[in-house]
């Protein structure tokens, strides 16, 4: 087996062992060997990347025959380049740590060999997702993920809130795959394939082609791209189809971290990335990536400002990111894209994870009004929050720091329109970034603790199986930005990149660079004003927020009942259906069986009973009928006769 | 060729074990048992038999294989004509796969006239493989008709509460189709003075005749699909019938009218099919939506999965009418893999049904806790029947759809909405059967699967996983047949 199928199968079978023969060989066992899978999985990612990205070869494996019909023709393979050699490592990595950690954190519950198994089921359809050479494998792993998400949002599963969350995530998400699906489609029809080479190979032949569509003629490789796009929204939860990520904070901790964090969510960055040739012929595609990115970063950010779940908060926070992602991508900064996508991977890891080790020290409390006042109980875990909240914020030579502030200047280079809109809306974004971070962090660990004493005494430090792991993400967190700003940004980006991404003929980077000063110091700014008022707000005058809310009532409602967007779709989309069901079934009843075999039936059943009147069983009756009939023929004998 | 007339074999297997079963006496449980291991030891062998037909399959040949003709009524020139080719041999593997399971469902659930029970079964067995290999049109009609027979009585006489009313509902709609495709063979016959299918599939019948074969045939097999509005009778039919009659009427009857489709409608009367491809898929695509949501509204499990079915077989007229390689391929791919998956479902209703004898969701709710194996059983069912990839589910939606894109963009793209209406009501049933808590008593007495259905299961996962992961192996031998119908569909 290459180390390339290694990496990807090697975490399908230890789910299937886990998963099946837990029984068989103990839940001992069964952890043991998902977490051994996994790391080994992200020693040969390391061994990977070191080959493909530094030393510059492309890894190619057919696997089998998937499918072939007509002149469509597709099979499974996997294909390793730089772009996913990174996504390797922060996959395997990051999913490492959270099986590690989650070996502590799920301790005591009894199924922790289930969860363990699907943990792993989904770092396989994480890295099928990432190593594919064509769209449709791409699209069985963004399924598969979904899949895992569903499986483990629900992973408590007489909740009923967790059941309902489990749902709702994998039919949003559904929303998205049907235009990703019929992006598929499209790109077919338009170029023949569905191999990124391929369609990458025929893109300068359909700069100009048309395509009718629903009967008007649309640009076949904006609307492609669009389609697809549609896919990148639902999965990485972009305004429109974000809501089923703050609800899938419902699945325990470590599940936030890996898939509703690190991983999964960043899949529709991924595809964006690799589809870059595509999106690149797509002009007016991008623009609408980076209006949507900016508002997403913008409005989520708000949305954070005010929610009272510690997790809520983080994932908010983590929709705003992944909006940063897709600004960068929509002025064609793929590069910074993909940076920040890696760093956010380890500091928000580490945030969810420091937030689970809060959890779990004070009973599974959530409730950041039900918390405070404990940062000498858990010092270590205060001590990654800290870190990894200063790189979210983007303080310097921390992780975020680089690839944020890389974005924005990447957006103010991309000139005025929607360019600029989307530098002032990341301002912004970065300001309200680093407010409710600090909000987070002396809510939850200063003040005076308002849980009750039984929790308060008994809050402890995580087991070192909890925080030994994330060590490594602290030092992602802490390092990454510093060690690949040179290869993913800077001077070495041509060569670290090769053909994964395109660069572009007006690199964006570059001209990033050659912006104004204060363009690349204001996001710092914001950030540090953002912190300081977090503080001052939360630590020094607690009486000041509950006035600003009560003051812009509106705003304040807004943002806590996350603009009615889920009252809204309900209105919009469920109640219809299901009444428009119900509406259905009885006309099903009603009218098809009404008009069709029942009302046959009681036409014909009214009809012979219509004719069974005849039978009386009165001889009068009878005969007199017959003489009537007697009078008649040979009244028509006559008639026929003279006439 | 010459070879042992394997294919009669196939078909009248069946009908000695109905003449042995109906000489054996069942007067004792020992010679009850002896019935139902007799049944399914035939059934097993046939299902082995029919291998041979996969085993020797020259998939690079496109004309009919194992062909058996003797004439059988000469004045009137019919001939028992016989043989398969790639499209029909996957559609008698599917029966021949689907009755050992049949019998093996039935178990213990059936107490009451259990050899009658049986030789229906079998004779079902003999008139399914009978209507896929028959290339005589006549004969076919016999087959094709007698099918109903034995289902009519399955329904009827080991149904449900309201077993009279949707026998005669099955019983009237089916007979309405097939009124009007007797008309139509013969008005076939006096036009071409044959009923050979191998040469009518050949035959250039005049323009303005076809129109109206067309709609004889086309009412015929939209009943069978079912297609909308036709498909009245298909929930009520699975609501009353038993398991094993479910399994058997999701899993193989509701292919003859996409069989009938692709034998048929495509290739004897290519123009008619082309004028009319319009109307057809504008009715799948309604039957996806509207049927989806109905499914949504369900509260019968049963029920629910009934409607699951139309929508899904509106894929499969969806496929066939768009006429390309894609599309053919993913409606005869869509009908197997639905064969396999819906017989599946219907079975794991079965289970539950068996233990609680209910099918009201509301009932149910927690089972994850006391059933662990039947709920993931149940889990990889769901997942096929969404179309998730990696399962066979996948690959028949994703081409037929393919294929429908090409034909029209707009039907093809709300088609794909099923997609998101299939996982609403798909997960719902699983949720509310599944998850949740395990309050009721009678909920918490169930018993986990027991090792007959865990064998009964085991040959559906793996077909399931097979045909998602590696599709060639159905689709490779069916693609000559159905090149074939394409090339009597171009201009």
């Amino acid at each position: 087996m290459s180390l390339g199928a290694a990496v990807v199968f090697l975490p399908l079978i230890a789910s299937a062992i886990a998963g099946f023969g837990h029984r068989l060989i103990g839940a001992k066992a069964a952890q043991a060997i998902t977490c051994l899978a996994v790391i080994a999985a992200a020693v040969c990612s390391v061994i990977l990347f070191s080959r493909v990205a530094l030393d510059h070869a492309v890894i190619t494996q057919p696997l089998l025959t998937w499918i072939t019909s007509g002149d469509f023709t597709m099979d499974w393979g996997i294909r390793i380049d730089t772009l996913t050699a990174v996504m390797l490592v922060v996959v395997t990595v990051v999913s490492a740590v959270v099986h590690l950690y989650s070996l502590g954190y799920m301790h005591e519950d009894q199924h922790i060999s289930r969860f363990m198994s699907y943990l792993s089921l989904f770092t396989f359809a994480m890295l099928m997702l990432v190593t594919s050479d064509n769209l449709l494998q791409m699209f069985f792993g963004w399924e598969g993920v979904g899949l895992a998400s569903y499986l483990l949002i629900g992973f408590w599963h007489h909740k009923n809130s967790a059941n309902a969350a489990a749902m709702k995530a994998f039919i949003v998400n559904r929303v998205g795959d049907f235009g990703f699906e019929l992006g598929i489609m499209l790109t077919f029809w338009i170029t023949g394939s569905v191999q990124f080479e391929a369609i990458f190979a025929k893109l300068p032949d359909l700069a100009d082609m048309q395509f009718i569509f629903w009967g008007h003629s649309f640009h076949a490789l904006t609307l492609a791209t669009f389609l697809l796009f549609i896919g990148a929204m639902g999965k990485s939860a972009q305004l429109g189809l974000h809501t089923w990520l703050p609800d899938a904070m419902e699945g325990p901790t470590p599940v936030s971290a890996l898939i509703h964090a690190a991983t999964m969510v960043t899949a529709g960055v991924f595809m964006v990335a690799r589809l870059s040739p595509m999106f690149e012929a797509a002009p007016d595609t991008l623009a609408f990536v980076t209006i949507l990115g900016a508002l997403t970063a913008l409005s989520a950010a708000f949305m954070a400002l005010t929610q009272t779940d510690i997790k809520r908060v983080i994932a908010y926070s983590t929709m705003s990111q992944l909006g940063y992602m897709f600004m960068a991508l929509g002025v064609g900064a793929y590069g910074a894209a993909v940076f920040h996508l890696m760093t956010h991977a380890f500091f928000k890891a580490l945030l969810f994870l420091g937030a689970g080790s809060v959890i779990h020290a004070l009973h599974h409390e959530q409730d950041m009004r039900h918390m405070g006042g404990v940062w000498k109980k858990i010092p270590i875990t205060y001590a990654y929050m800290w870190i990894g909240n200063l790189a979210l914020a983007g303080i310097p030579f921390f992780a975020g720091y680089y690839s944020k502030d890389m974005i924005l200047e990447a957006t103010y280079a991309a000139g005025p329109g929607i360019g600029q809109f989307a530098y002032w809306a990341g301002i912004v974004a970065a300001f309200m970034t680093a407010f409710y971070s600090w909000r987070l962090l002396w809510l939850t660990f200063h003040g005076t603790p308002r849980m009750d004493h039984h929790t308060f005494d008994h809050a402890h430090e995580a087991p070192k199986i909890m925080w030994m792991p994330l060590l490594i993400l602290a030092a992602g967190a802490l390092f990454a930005g510093w060690w690949g700003h040179d290869y993913f940004i800077g001077e070495d980006r041509f060569e670290f990149w090769g053909n994964s991404l395109v660069i572009g003929e007006h690199d964006i980077i570059h001209r990033a660079h050659e912006g104004p000063h204060w363009a690349a110091y204001l996001p710092t700014v914001m950030g540090v004003i953002g912190i300081v008022l977090g503080i001052f707000l939360y630590g020094r005058r607690r009486d000041i927020p509950g006035k600003i809310a009560h003051k812009f009532a509106l705003l304040y409602r807004l943002s806590l009942h996350k603009f009615y967007i889920d009252e809204l779709y309900n209105k919009l989309f469920v109640h219809p259906a299901w009444r428009l069901g119900s509406f259905f079934s009885g006309s099903d009843k009603q009218f098809i069986d009404g008009i069709g075999p029942d009302g046959v039936a009681a036409f014909s059943e009214r009809t012979s009973r219509r004719f069974s009147r005849f039978q009386t069983g009165f001889i009068f009756n009878y005969a007199s009928i017959m003489v009537a009939g007697v009078v008649l023929f040979l009244g028509f004998l006559l008639w026929t006769y003279w006439s | 060729m010459n070879h042992w007339p394997l294919i009669s074999f196939l078909v009248f297997l069946p009908i000695l074990g109905i003449v042995c079963l109906a000489l054996h006496p069942m007067k004792s449980d020992c010679q009850l048992r002896f019935a139902k291991y007799f049944t399914l030891g035939l059934t097993v062998v046939n299902f082995a038999a029919s291998l041979f037909l996969l085993k020797d399959f020259d998939t690079a040949q496109t004309g009919f294989q194992f062909v058996e003709n003797a004439p059988w009524w000469p004045s009137l020139g019919l001939n028992y004509h016989v043989g398969i080719d790639g499209i029909s041999l996957w559609l008698v593997l599917l029966s021949t796969f689907l009755m050992p399971i049949c019998i093996a469902c039935s178990w213990d659930s059936i107490q009451h006239r259990l050899k009658e029970y049986l030789m229906a079964f079998l004779l079902l067995e003999t008139m399914m493989i009978g209507a896929f290999v028959s290339l005589d049109t006549i004969l076919f009609y016999v087959f094709f008709e007698g099918l109903l027979i034995p289902m009519f009585i399955l329904i009827g006489v080991w149904g449900g509460p309201r077993r009279v009313y949707a026998s005669f509902k099955f019983f009237l709609y089916t007979l309405l189709g097939s009124v009007l495709m007797l008309v139509a063979l013969i008005a076939l016959y006096l036009q071409t003075k044959t009923t050979d299918i191998t040469v009518l599939m050949n035959a250039d019948i005049p323009g303005n005749i076809q129109l109206w074969l067309w709609w004889a045939f086309f009412i015929s097999f939209a009943v069978k699909m079912p297609m909308w509005p036709v498909h009245t009778w298909l929930p009520d039919a699975h609501v009353e019938a038993p398991t094993a009659g479910s399994v058997i009427l999701a899993g193989v009857l509701l292919k003859m009218g996409g069989y009938g489709f692709l034998r048929f409608s495509l290739p004897m009367l290519p123009d008619a099919s082309i004028q009319y491809a319009p109307i057809v898929m504008a009715l799948s695509v309604i039957a996806i939506i509207y049927t989806s949501l109905v499914a949504l509204a369900q509260t019968d499990m049963k029920k629910m999965i009934a409607y699951s079915s139309v929508a899904h077989m509106g894929y499969v007229t969806l496929g066939l009418f768009s006429f390309n390689q894609q599309g053919i391929d993913g409606a005869m791919f869509q009908m197997l893999s639905h064969g396999i998956v819906s017989a599946a479902l219907f079975l794991c209703v079965g289970v539950v049904y068996d233990r609680l004898h209910t099918r009201d969701l509301g009932r149910y709710g927690g089972l994850v806790n006391n059933m662990p194996r039947y709920a993931v059983v149940f889990m990889l069912f769901t997942l096929a029947s969404v179309g998730l990839p990696g399962t066979g589910g996948f690959v028949g939606e994703f081409l037929s759809l393919l294929g429908a894109f090409r034909a029209n963009t707009m039907y093809a793209t709300l088609a794909t909405s099923g997609l998101i209406l299939g996982a609403c009501y798909m997960l719902w049933l699983y949720r509310k059967v599944i998850f949740g808590v395990l309050d009721k008593d009678d909920v918490k007495a169930m018993t986990d699967l027991s090792w007959r259905e865990i064998l009964i299961f085991v040959p559906l996962v793996i077909l399931v996983f097979w045909m998602g992961i590696y599709p060639t192996t159905f689709l490779k031998p069916m693609q000559p047949a159905i090149h074939q119908v394409i090339a009597r569909l171009a201009p």
